[in-house]
């Protein structure tokens, strides 16, 4: 296998790359300022491309690989993939779901705790010596708070099933009310929004989802509700979100995704109704070597001409 | 005339007295026990009250109630802590005196239960280090990927399988953590592993939660040995009592990485904290603020304003019981 040639575009584990690099004919475009030197010398052989959070095909790039039949996501979210031009040209595009639910599901109620409970703040207070000029303040109650959740897939259901254990009545929205859920339903995100007091953002992101998270989902959200963003920074209006907070408009956020990542908006440093993390959810090592596995050995069945293991299309 | 309003007697205080104050300043003359140097009997001379007007108290284990309080006040009828332990207080003297002693009961469980969760998946998946590292706040250094994977399948085993200790326990399987515990005595209620040894347990745990009150019996019992068979992937989280852990020795374990992190909400000379941590990663420490949230505070000053009402109109008095 040594001979197929394989287009990288998108930050990945270490292991991954080393892997790729040894099994295949690696070329990498993860800076996008390299892909046409690489479009250039080789993109009449390049069979297929990995992408990640951090970078996939879109259009132009599917199109300029004539020999393409298969996109492998370091992923589950696929939003930098052009998935309706890889149906028209029959590209398969596979992901890794499932290896990393539970674990983004545990850091979801983690980040909901720390802001919930000023976990972060606390920290601080005790390491920078305030605790010894007297206690700090109360906090709010996490146990038996109504959580929304934005998109009840797996990861919203596992993040649902944690917050059972701690007394939380749930309600979700989601494209189409699951009729086999015991969960409470609303037709609309504003609706949602007005009636828990944690909203979880765990849907794709899409065209429809984009900025599914505005001024009137967050005004309706409230002064005491708490935003968590564990899907795509853009499912969120962020200059929105930072006015909101900024303002009192919204009670607090725990976001690990951004709209322009790395960059975090500074105007939340001074805040400590939010916790900030740099895109952790996924980030262990053993999740992101399951992951890769599922990355090279989706790439394998397919040159194996074998059935994909995790195909999106 | 003097105020009709019934004296309280204030000792401690307790964390909830000005909530309770302000909740409740139509209803009794609070006497703050806690604020005077002078014995008992000169301050209720200050306050001109009369010691035989002092039918209740309210108090908390930062100040104890001793037989020789309680026979200052002869017609003391009702002792109210905000605590559920009541170690502080004189029992036989108000078991010779028939004077009812109200505690707490699952007021802050909860919330207890919610602070031990928080520590573990805070240090399991560095949250407070992502977020100082976000913010580029302090020692911050760059984020290595955490070593750990999902809750899901580690070994917990809880240290004190009361209240706390079982909402612990469910919280946990709902991240399907297999639970086990030392308690002591085995409670035949319960399917969990139970372990009449410390090591053992740690040596079969992955992480450890002190959830126990602290006794004669379990002052250190997490001690070097039980670091260390808990192990270097091992976590511990104490929402007990600082001295239930052998403080120096958990500092040296942390910075030697003989145990992966520890999350502390309690420590053996509150609000002092060893500074040695506060240049870690891998802990994450918490001013002693488990109980410490307004639903809390509201549950456990209704529980107390009942109480007294009750006492003070003498209607049958409800009291939680003493274990």
């Amino acid at each position: 296998m040594g001979s197929i040639s394989i287009l990288l575009v998108g930050k990945v584990l270490p292991y991954l790359e080393q892997e790729l690099d040894k099994r295949y004919n690696l070329f990498r475009a993860i800076d996008p300022s390299q892909r046409a030197a690489v479009l250039r010398d080789h993109a009449s052989s390049i069979r297929a491309v990995v992408a990640s959070s951090s970078g996939g095909p879109d259009a132009a790039l599917i199109e300029a690989l004539p020999k393409l039949e298969i996109v492998s996501s370091f992923s589950v979210g696929v939003d930098r993939i052009d998935l309706q031009k890889c149906k028209e040209k029959g590209v398969r595009v596979t992901n890794t779901p499932d290896v990393l639910t539970d674990e983004v599901a545990d850091l979801t109620i983690g980040l909901i705790l720390a802001v919930l409970r000023r976990i972060c703040e606390c920290d601080r207070y005790v390491r920078s010596g305030n605790w010894k000029k007297g206690d700090y303040k109360l906090t709010t109650k996490f146990s038996g708070k109504t959580l929304g959740i934005l998109g009840l897939g797996r990861i919203g259901a596992a993040v649902a099933k944690r917050a059972e254990g701690f007394d939380c009545s749930i309600c979700y929205y989601s494209r189409n009310e699951k009729p086999d859920s015991k969960y409470k339903y609303y037709p609309s995100v504003v609706e949602l929004a007005s009636n828990c007091d944690v909203l979880v953002v765990a849907c794709p992101l899409t065209p429809e989802t984009h900025h599914i998270i505005n001024r009137e989902v967050i005004n309706a959200l409230g002064p005491k509700g708490v935003l968590i963003n564990i899907g795509r920074g853009k499912h969120v209006d962020e200059p929105e979100l930072v006015s909101a907070l900024l303002e009192g408009r919204l009670g607090g956020a725990g976001l690990d995704v951004f709209e322009k990542e790395p960059h975090v908006p500074e105007e939340l440093f001074g805040l400590e109704n939010v916790v900030l993390l740099p895109h952790v959810g996924s980030a262990t090592v053993e999740t992101r070597t399951a992951m890769a596995d599922l990355v090279l050995d989706n790439l394998e069945a397919h040159f194996l001409g074998k059935p994909l293991l995790t195909p999106l299309v | 005339m003097t105020s009709e309003l019934p004296p309280l007697l204030v000792m401690g205080p307790p964390a909830l007295y000005s909530l309770f104050q302000s909740q409740n300043s139509n209803k009794y003359r609070f006497l703050d026990a806690f604020s005077s140097n002078l014995p008992l009997l000169q301050f209720l001379q200050t306050q001109q009250i009369h010691p035989s007007s002092v039918r209740a108290i309210l108090c908390n284990p930062l100040q104890p109630v001793t037989a020789d309080v309680i026979r200052s006040l002869p017609s003391l009828g009702i002792v109210v802590t905000v605590s559920v332990g009541s170690d502080h207080i004189d029992i036989l003297e108000c078991l010779r005196r028939c004077i009812h002693v109200v505690t707490l009961g699952t007021q802050f469980t909860a919330d207890v239960a919610d602070i031990a969760v928080a520590l573990l998946i805070d240090v399991h998946f560095k949250i407070s280090a992502g977020d100082r590292f976000a913010r580029n706040w302090g020692p911050c250094k760059p984020l290595a990927s955490p070593s750990g994977s999902k809750l899901g399948g580690k070994r917990v085993g809880i240290i004190g399988l009361g209240r706390i200790g079982g909402e612990v326990a469910k919280r946990l399987e709902a991240f399907d953590c297999t639970i086990m515990y030392h308690s002591r005595n085995k409670n035949p209620s319960v399917s969990y592993t139970f372990y009449s040894n410390v090591v053992d347990l740690a040596s079969n745990s992955d992480v450890l939660v002190l959830c126990c009150p602290l006794t004669e019996q379990t002052k250190y019992i997490v001690n070097k040995e039980v670091m260390l068979a808990l192990g270097k992937d091992g976590i511990i989280v104490n929402v007990g009592r600082g001295a239930l852990i052998d403080e120096k020795e958990l500092v040296q374990c942390l910075m030697k990485g003989e145990i992966r992190g520890a999350g502390l909400d309690v420590f053996e000379n509150e609000p002092n904290v060893p500074e040695e941590l506060f240049a870690l990663d891998n802990v994450v420490l918490s001013p002693h603020a488990a109980a410490y949230t307004l639903d809390c505070f509201m549950d456990a000053c209704e529980h107390v304003a009942k109480s007294l009402d009750a006492f003070f109109s003498s209607k049958s008095l409800i009291i939680s019981p003493i274990t």
